[in-house]
């Protein structure tokens, strides 16, 4: 693909609302993870909340899409100058050529799940107050966003569970590339829900502990919610030092709705993809921002699809135990990740992993340290078998 | 340095109420048999193994009927397909059930259903049946979801120069959720869009933003069904293509922002 670059980006996780709180947690291998103590949950799990996500007003004009979902969405817009960026996007190329690619897993579900409560005794029916539309719908987050800045094109949510908004950077890359749009506002959001939180628990898949991945006594994930928003230009005019896009590769495990194959044949198409997309070998690539999500089965499946096209020659690690996993968010969140590594030249550690599994032979970084990086090749999957690998770079 | 989205149209799926697949349609968008309003059926997916089949959600057998139905009329080998699926919700039924026990007190929500919410459900279900381990997308605009789906999967041919299949889809919520969002039955519609003209092209789309007005079908039932059912915008360019008309046609999608689709014949 042509390069394009990320003129702008953020990220607001349980680390901190933008980039120097995301930065100065990775730099000190500190965890913005917690008991779970969210809503009325009671799960004997930690989470990655964001914190004051529902002190955040949105304007009158956008108050029919008022719900925590839609809180974070305008949170992350407006931290880091990230939605003055995009203003001026929009006054160079106009309201209808700057598109929005937003993905998520599960939007405003907690606006619903609440309204579930407030059911009519005599008709079942849902409150008045309760809009369908504007929050629980997937596309919430970005119709809110496209309103937000008042734009008149393009847009779409992508909604493939835990790969989500690494895929909107495919997409939006497909548009840029064929002129249909001149900018695009890429990124996740997503926020805790009872969904999610007893939906992995169901399935056995949360720890009781703060998350540990590629750890050999691992035992699940830790959930978290984020922001992170990328806004994605072509690269004409790019000025050394900035962070491209090199990349992006897509597949799917055909195999199963919530295990990965157990192989990572689905993870290394898509890998092995994205190499192809930026034009680079397995050799060029200097960090690997894991998947890494924590469950026995993930790290294994991702691990042998590292491993077999990369061997232990490249340093990885998953930023899971720092942010929790983000779910529909993880993607542009640890896109944003891999832009300040390769912007600030420090590879990130992993908190939370204590023992590294013997049985995964790849280059696990524990610690962080300064290192300098040309490539850096971040993975997203989630269920349904949806996989996303992106490469990312810095301008010549 | 706009490089038009275009593609071969070479196999379409369909299945709306009333109308259980492309031909059913085809004869009705041509005048030739009437429109009766009836309830969606759904065919037993043969792909799956008994047991799976039994269990298949409704709209894991929507998809599969009309993705199934394109790429057989396109004669396509479906493990080789890209897909975009694009759907303005997930399953509608499975959402209520999570919703209503998590309301409760006993909120052990089962497992299964927990997977089977996710918005990319059917597509899971889609690679499971047909061993496609193409890349697969999964989209939501709302009742744009149509002209979304269109925009990437032209993208996906054009750019990457890979025959993708378009599930669009959409299904109902149960009440109390169908106050909220009456989407009145399940309904999709399948395209498989090919980068190179073949035997099988029955026409070439092109696909360029517009401001104009959608045509709408002179039909009121037929009208209904493209107003109430999001994936049903595509109507419009169907009634073209059932009929061998070929020029422009300018179908929904985020307000002001239309698409002018022009159908040229094979």
């Amino acid at each position: 693909m042509t390069p394009l670059s990320l003129s702008a980006y953020t990220a607001t996780t349980c680390l901190g609302r933008g980039l120097e709180a995301t930065r100065a947690a990775l730099r000190t291998r500190r965890s913005g993870l917690a008991p779970c103590a969210f809503e009325t949950v009671l799960l004997d799990t930690w989470i990655g909340e964001v914190a004051a996500v529902d002190a955040e007003i949105l304007p009158k004009s956008l108050a029919a899409y008022d719900c925590r979902n839609n809180r974070l969405t305008q949170m992350g817009l407006e931290t880091d100058g990230f939605a003055d960026r995009v203003r001026e996007a929009i006054s160079r190329y106009g309201k209808t050529r700057v598109g929005v690619f937003l993905g998520t897993s599960t939007a405003g579900i907690l606006q619903t799940e609440l309204a579930y409560r407030r059911r009519d005794a005599a008709t079942g029916a849902l409150p008045e107050d309760f809009i369908y539309r504007t929050t629980h719908n997937s596309f919430s987050l970005a119709e809110i966003t496209r309103d937000y800045f008042g734009l008149e094109g393009m847009a779409m949510a992508i909604s493939t569970a835990c790969s989500s908004s690494a895929k909107v950077f495919a997409a939006a890359a497909r548009q840029l590339e064929l002129g249909s749009i001149d900018a695009a506002i890429v990124g996740g959001v997503d926020t805790l829900c009872l969904t999610t939180l007893y939906g992995f628990a169901s399935l056995q898949l949360t720890s009781s502990q703060p998350c540990r991945p590629y750890d050999a006594a691992r035992n699940g994930i830790s959930i978290g919610e984020g922001a992170a928003f990328a806004l994605l230009e072509r690269s004409d005019a790019a000025s050394a030092g900035s962070v491209l896009l090199l990349g992006t590769g897509e597949s799917s495990d055909a195999y199963h709705m919530s295990s990965p194959h157990p192989e990572g044949l689905g993870a290394r198409l898509a890998m092995e993809a994205a190499l192809r997309s930026a034009g680079l070998t397995a050799t060029d690539i200097d960090y690997i921002n894991l998947h890494g999500t924590s469950t026995p089965a993930n790290d294994a499946a991702e691990g042998k699809a590292v491993a077999a096209l990369f061997g232990d020659n490249v340093p990885c690690s998953s930023t899971k135990g720092a942010t929790g996993h983000t779910l529909g968010a993880a993607g542009a969140v640890e896109a944003v990740i891999c832009a300040l590594a390769l912007s600030d030249g420090f590879l990130p550690g992993s908190p939370g992993t204590q023992t590294l599994d013997p049985a995964i032979p790849i280059d696990y970084q524990l610690q962080g340290r300064a290192s300098r990086m040309r490539h850096a090749l971040t993975n997203s999957f989630g269920f349904g078998g949806s996989n996303c690998s992106l490469i990312l770079g810095v301008a010549e | 340095m706009n490089t038009p989205l275009t593609a071969w149209i070479d196999g379409i799926g369909f299945l709306a109420p009333g109308l259980q697949d492309w031909a059913a349609a085809a004869a009705v968008l041509r005048g030739e048999s009437g429109f009766t309003a009836a309830a969606s059926v759904l065919p037993a997916p043969a792909i799956l193994p008994p047991a799976e089949r039994r269990r298949a959600s409704r709209v894991v057998k929507l998809t599969l009927a009309v993705g199934l139905e394109a790429a057989a009329h396109a004669g396509a080998e479906v493990a080789q397909l890209a897909t975009v699926f694009s759907a303005s919700g997930a399953d509608g039924h499975n959402c209520h059930a999570l919703c209503e026990q998590l309301a409760g007190d006993d909120r052990q929500i089962s497992p299964t259903r927990f997977h089977n919410s996710v918005h990319n459900a059917a597509a899971g279900y889609w690679g499971i049946a047909t061993g496609a381990m193409a890349p697969c997308q999964v989209l939501c605009a709302f009742d744009a979801s149509f002209g979304a789906g269109l925009l990437d999967a032209l993208a996906q041919v054009v750019v990457d120069q890979q025959p993708t299949l378009l599930i669009a889809y959409d299904s109902e919520y149960p009440e109390p959720l169908f106050a909220k969002r009456p989407v009145p039955d399940v309904a999709g519609v399948g395209l498989v869009l090919s980068p190179r003209r073949s035997e099988r092209s029955l026409a070439a789309i092109t696909v360029t933003p517009d401001t104009a007005a959608a045509a709408t079908l002179t039909d009121p039932a037929q009208e209904d069904l493209r107003t109430t059912i999001p994936a049903m915008r595509a109507l419009p360019m169907l009634k073209m293509l059932a009929n061998g008309e070929w020029g422009s046609v300018v179908v929904d999608y985020l307000p002001p922002m239309q698409l002018r689709i022009d159908l040229i014949p094979a």
